[in-house]
């Protein structure tokens, strides 16, 4: 058993291949109908519910159709996609073949970020045998009418290929930069035609959901979040790892689980995500609340909130793929800014445009990293006032007055 | 159309159109810096914001949004001003402002928007200086410099390269801030796939793309522009010159998008070529030979010895002793002016351009098949063909602004047929590629047609309703099997079946030809059964179907249509038609001439046996251009009197008595004519250099002083004239020309012009089908010169390169003459890529660079003709064609052999 795992995961009671065989007793339309009965939504963050994204790919027409396996797990404080990779392959492509059936799709491609190169010769020998199983290639478990291959594409080390149409440039050897929306890939995706692109875990769910039916699945989570979610915890904790939890938890909960109550705060979906204090911990964990990843950094009450603002805005500035204004730009006087701040040369003048900027990239930006990235900074100017008020030399001096 | 409402108008858009489109068109300024209308809507910049719906709604881009019905569009609000005002404060954060030292003052739309929206340039405090970025691919290169400190990353510059120009030369390299416009692997311009377009300084918003030329010569506020026509090929490009008044001095080449010819596209001649008319070695002052070299000497001396040296020739040999080269590089009115010389002041016919060296067998086969020699369609009609039909034709470099529309015909889904020797850049991109023995054409033609004819694939009632003498023309095909051709075209029988089918089938098919077809000596032959094959398959008289030379020089059509030959009066009316000499005879009040006249050829020709004593020349230099330059060179030193009229000391005019100083494109008024039969204004930006004229003026001086006065206040006189003789371009006057210009026929002032030929009627009544036999090509490759030479143009050279070889971008690209020679014939020859080598034919040798590659068929090499020094044409057979006396240039016998260490590799050539 891999190490990173803390607690009893259910895929570790799937059995590999037995949603599949489920799922090919439907038809396609039936399939989508399960999907839906489960009410799951995209594991990689955005949540949008997998099977409206399916139904839009099956309704389009085309010569040729894709499901793609989003594993460019970026985010930092991410880590459960390797995990299930390394450990629950069969039940990823098991979800690929079901959603290549659902939609039509007769190619499939796992997107893996480089920096698991490590685990690519190990897939590989999973494709191998499923092809030699009859699980992939002409007449997928005998079906006559289903034929279906997987490969592997290598991303080259950039967090913005994670954003599913920069995925889908990256995997035409084109710039990995974000595309306008509409169209939509389910439309029109790799190489111009529909294409399903799915977060590894949620592939993983659906093989479950076939194994073990909607219902199951439904009886977990809250009414707009059902089943249950992976979550990579790391930070100031006493155990970090890879935890199931269902969806609706509320952060309290979990950080009681994983030993991280003494928390000043939690960073939870990555750097692009929410920066929660103390005070907010009885909030839960859901797509109508907080929504995430699954990314959850535990931030222990020595830390200092400008240092942990600047980390995240070192990356961004790094990642950003440069392609619109905002974020090519913004990250860069972000972190200055966070630089004058930690200097003591920041006026309040100035934070107030270091504010008014990062609105201007929350909504101006073309892709979610730029409409994102300033969300930690703001989310800290605003819960952490005192500790960046300190920073401000006529600031602290009225106070201290 | 789409209704819609944008800042409380109602405006309408096309389907599909976005919301920043229809706002443009209708003259509402959306703030954009990515956008072009050319380009595909990429939303990078993020300045084109708007409200939809309500000025509560969370805005969207103008650039990427789709009008739709009813839609209601705000383009400005505090809110909208606030958020463009903090993404211009970002660029400015980027951009090194120097608005004081840059070539881009008033003329940068940063700049413009930055004022607009009174954006701080402050903000985020002085300007970081990041890492050293004045060394990068650009650094090295003669015509483009990019300034990463002045770039904004709107990515203009990469997607032209990559969508338009399809040459993919430029990427941004890096991410975030590092992002800058880079080669692959930061390889030189010059050594990269760059084909030196200018694409990205035009449409590059700021100042950080520009011509390394211009810098200092004026800011963009400072400088006047002139629209004009482009000097160099055929396509008839508009460009504005613009003109730094001070200096007299052009300072660079702009051009707009929405012209119907070009939509703002340029080549790199068009953009870089225009060193040529500040040039210190421009011809200044009338010169007279004075033993071994000329003298000085004043207009009037210069021009009373031209024309008592001429009255003194006619008058003692006979108007026949003399003859007149006119010119297609200049306008309209000057063509019209030299034949009118000729024939009116001179007697004689004896008037030729170089029509005859290029594409003489496409006016005299066209107008054979069809009753007018043409390109049928509009250049903007490319786009919608679903098939085209290239043979002999390179367009990407000949006529590359005509090669930007069959790329975007290509990215739209048209299949391309290309046949060609060579494999050139369509050839590449070709669904069928057929690489057919140099002078295999109508081999190759008559098996396609013979194929098409078998599979009752042609158009029946077309052939029946509008067309004659088919069942000869059928006859003829019969033994014209697929086989036997593919035997002798040493090409795969299927691809020619394929091409028959997907021709005959495509709707529309158009024929795109150039010298390939023409320069043969069975030239005209060619250019009948490609009119045969267009009227088998009823592929004529409509939109985007026909037949389309491109003609190659700025005006050969226009020198064509005005006369200037011997057979045909201005208009192509013919010179023996009593109706029309009593026309001509009327408003010249002289008698025409007689004789028959001869051709450029039989002017070189008839020099040598003492037939023609003066020979006048304007504009052309027949020692480099036609074949077989050594006994040109002889011939004409036996003239008793030869009269250049230059703009440079061309290799011709180093044998004349007299040099006439003339001016050039961007000295002078006029009109030229384009392969699209549109007639288009050339405006004076500069004045010409020292006592230099415009042409028509010393045209005039020396009519005048032959005997025969001619006065005319400017050349919309001379065109008024000509308009007035010529039925095609009755409808025509400068007044009407301004702007767009307007294709012949043009019969009334009423008349809108003609988009394409032979709608409903041909021009003669029915179609005319010729049966045509094949002719091998004159000299057959033997043991002794085993090889087939054939010669041409390239992208970044002109003709004999006059203007093109004094162009600091061109001779960096091609600093010399290469010949193209297949990797296994190189082996067989020990010759290695760059090598220098020795040509040698018949007639002479000639030295070039080995450029070693797959690009040309093993039995076949391939030389430009444009380097004086190691000219192409000291190799080159004098077999003409019978019909228009155009010489075999694309067909003789030659060897080569090493003759020294390989240089650099020649970088001629993709590796491919």
């Amino acid at each position: 058993m891999n190490s990173s795992i803390k607690n009893a995961l259910t895929f570790s009671t799937v059995e590999p291949s037995g949603g599949l065989r489920a799922a090919m007793d439907k038809g396609r339309a039936e399939i989508i109908a399960e999907v839906r009965a489960s009410g799951i939504r995209g594991r990689g963050g955005a949540g949008f519910p997998t099977s409206v994204k399916w139904n839009l790919a099956a309704a389009a027409k085309s010569d040729r159709k894709f499901v793609v396996c989003n594993a460019d797990e970026g985010e930092p404080g991410t880590f459960k996609d390797r995990v299930i990779l390394s450990e629950y392959a069969g039940l990823v492509f098991d979800g690929m073949t079901i959603a290549a059936y659902a939609i039509g799709a007769t190619t499939g491609i796992l997107y893996l970020r480089a920096e698991y190169t490590y685990l690519r010769e190990h897939l590989e020998k999973v494709l191998a045998e499923r092809r030699a199983k009859g699980l992939l290639g002409q007449g997928v478990c005998g079906k006559d009418d289903f034929e279906l291959d997987i490969q592997i594409r290598m991303g080259a080390g950039a967090y913005i290929c994670g954003e599913e149409t920069a995925l889908i440039e990256s995997m035409e050897g084109q710039r990995g930069e974000p595309r306008n929306r509409p169209p939509f890939p389910v439309d029109t995706g790799f190489t111009g035609r529909p294409t399903a692109v799915n977060n590894v875990e949620t592939l993983a769910w659906v093989a479950c959901i076939f194994a073990r039916g909607a219902d199951w699945f439904k009886s977990v989570g809250t009414g707009k979040s059902a089943g249950l979610k992976l979550f990579s915890v790391s930070g100031d904790c006493k155990a970090p790892g890879v935890y199931e939890f269902p969806m609706g938890i509320t952060v309290a909960s979990l950080l009681e689980a994983v030993g991280g109550q003494d928390a000043k705060a939690v960073q939870i979906g990555g750097a692009s995500g929410y920066c929660v204090p103390a005070g907010e911990f009885t909030r839960t964990i859901a797509y109508e609340d907080i929504a995430t990843g699954g990314s959850i950094i535990v931030i222990g009450r020595e830390r200092d909130m400008l240092k942990v603002a600047e980390n995240f805005m070192e990356f961004f500035a790094d990642e950003s793929c440069g392609q619109c204004t905002p974020c090519r730009l913004g990250n860069g006087k972000l972190l200055e800014g966070i630089h004058l701040l930690q200097q003591g040369r920041c006026s309040m003048q100035y934070l107030r445009e270091l504010c008014s900027l990062g609105e201007t990239m929350q909504l101006a930006s073309k892709c979610g990293l730029g409409q994102s990235s300033p969300n930690a900074l703001l989310s800290i100017v605003k819960h952490f006032q005192s500790e960046i008020m300190g920073r401000i030399p006529a600031a602290a001096a009225a106070a201290r007055e | 159309m789409i209704r819609l409402t944008i800042d409380y108008r109602e405006v309408q858009a096309r389907p599909g159109q976005t919301i920043m489109e229809a706002a443009l068109a209708a003259g509402i300024e959306v703030p954009h810096l990515c956008h072009d209308p050319r380009l595909s809507p990429v939303g990078a910049c993020r300045l084109c914001q708007v409200h939809v719906g309500g000025i509560d709604r969370a805005p969207v881009l103008a650039c990427i949004t789709q009008a739709s019905e009813g839609m209601t569009v705000i383009t400005e609000s505090p809110e909208l001003a606030a958020r463009r005002k903090a993404i211009l404060e970002l660029l400015l954060s980027e951009h090194r402002v120097a608005c004081t030292t840059c070539d881009a003052d008033g003329g940068c739309v940063l700049q413009d928007l930055a004022y607009r929206y009174g954006a701080d340039e402050w903000l985020y405090g002085a300007y970081q200086h990041g890492e050293p970025v004045a060394l990068n691919y650009t650094s090295e290169n003669r015509g483009i410099e990019y300034d990463a400190e002045k770039c904004v990353r709107c990515g203009r510059c990469v997607r032209f390269c990559d969508e338009v120009q399809m040459a993919s030369a430029i990427t941004f390299d890096g991410r975030g801030i590092a992002m800058k416009v880079n080669t692959a692997h930061g390889r030189p311009l010059h050594q990269s796939d760059c084909e030196l377009c200018g694409g990205c300084i035009r449409v590059c918003p700021t100042g950080a793309m520009r011509e390394r030329a211009a810098m200092g010569l004026g800011r963009a506020k400072d400088l006047a522009a002139v629209r004009t026509t482009c000097t160099y090929c055929g396509v008839g490009c508009q460009m504005d010159l613009q003109v730094n008044r001070r200096l007299n001095r052009i300072v660079r080449v702009t051009s707009a998008p929405g012209l119907p010819v070009n939509d703002g596209h340029l080549c790199v001649k068009g953009h870089f070529g225009f060193e040529f008319v500040n040039s210190p070695e421009r011809l200044t002052d009338p010169l007279i030979r004075e033993g071994d070299g000329f003298r000085t000497a004043s207009w009037d001396e210069a021009i009373g010895l031209v024309g008592s040296r001429l009255r003194q020739i006619r008058d003692r040999g006979g108007p026949e002793a003399l003859a007149f080269m006119s010119s297609c590089r200049c306008t309209n009115e000057e063509n019209y002016l030299m034949q009118k010389l000729a024939r009116a002041a001179a007697s004689t016919n004896n008037v030729d351009q170089c029509a005859t060296t290029c594409h003489a067998p496409t006016v005299a086969g066209l107008a054979a098949a069809f009753g007018s020699g043409a390109m049928t369609n509009s250049t903007r009609e490319i786009r919608d063909c679903r098939v085209m039909f290239v043979i002999g034709c390179n367009a990407t470099e000949a006529h590359p602004i005509v090669g930007l529309e069959m790329k975007r015909a290509l990215r739209s889904g048209a299949t391309l047929i290309v046949c060609d020797p060579r494999r050139t850049w369509l050839a590449d991109h070709a669904h069928i590629f057929i690489q057919h023995r140099p002078g295999s054409d109508n081999m190759l033609i008559n098996a396609m047609m013979s194929h098409i004819v078998g599979q009752g694939l042609y158009d029946r009632k077309f052939v029946a309703e509008r067309c004659e003498d088919f069942d000869a023309f059928r006859e003829g095909l019969g033994g014209y099997t697929v086989e036997k051709a593919a035997r002798y075209c040493g090409v795969e029988p299927g691809l020619i079946r394929q091409a028959a089918e997907l021709y005959a089938r495509g709707a529309p098919s158009g024929i795109f030809y150039t010298l390939g077809i023409t320069e043969h000596s069975c030239g005209t032959d060619n250019v009948k059964n490609l009119a045969n094959l267009a009227m088998l398959c009823g592929q004529i008289g409509k939109p985007s179907s026909g037949i389309n030379p491109l003609r190659g020089q700025n005006n050969v059509q226009g020198g064509c249509d005005m006369g200037a030959m011997p057979h045909r009066l201005p208009g192509y009316q013919d010179w023996k038609d009593p109706v029309s000499r009593e026309k001509f005879q009327k408003a010249w009040g002289v008698k025409l001439p007689e004789n028959s006249g001869g051709r450029v050829t039989h002017f070189i020709e008839r020099a040598g046996n003492g037939e023609v004593k003066a020979l006048y020349v304007m504009g052309e230099d027949p020692v480099m251009s036609e074949p077989n330059q050594t006994k040109v060179i002889a011939h004409l030193r036996k003239l008793d009197f030869l009269v250049c009229q230059e703009i440079f000391m061309s290799e011709t005019a180093r044998l004349a008595h007299v040099i006439l100083p003339g001016a050039c494109f961007a000295e002078k008024d006029g009109t030229f004519t384009c392969s699209e039969r549109r007639v288009q204004r050339i405006r004076r930006a500069v004045a010409p250099p020292g006592r230099a004229r415009p042409d028509w003026e010393i045209l005039c001086s020396v009519s005048t002083a032959m005997g025969y006065p001619m006065n005319y206040p400017g050349p919309a006189e001379v065109f008024a004239e000509l308009a007035s003789l010529m039925p095609s371009y009755a409808g025509m006057n400068y007044a009407r020309l301004e702007g767009d210009g307007l294709q012949w026929p043009c019969p009334t002032a009423e008349h809108p012009g003609t988009r394409f030929l032979h709608e409903g009627k041909f021009t003669r009544g029915k179609g005319l089908f010729h049966s045509i036999a094949f002719q091998p090509q004159k000299e057959e490759p033997d043991a002794e010169y085993p090889l087939i030479l054939s010669t041409g143009r390239t992208l970044y050279h002109y003709n004999v390169g006059t203007m093109t070889r004094r162009m600091a971008v061109a001779t960096q690209k091609q600093p010399r003459n290469f010949v193209e020679i297949h990797e296994d014939a190189a082996a067989r020859y020990g010759i290695r890529d760059g090598q220098e080598v020795v040509v040698r034919s018949r007639r002479g040798r000639t030295t070039a660079r080995a450029a070693v590659g797959r690009k040309v068929r093993p039995d076949t090499i391939w030389m430009p003709f444009h380097f004086v020094e190691e000219s192409a044409n000291a190799l080159t057979i004098d077999a003409f064609d019978p019909v228009t006396a155009t010489a075999e240039y694309k067909c003789c016998a030659a060897r080569i052999e090493p003759s020294g260490p390989p240089e650099a590799a020649s970088r001629q050539q993709p590796s491919r």
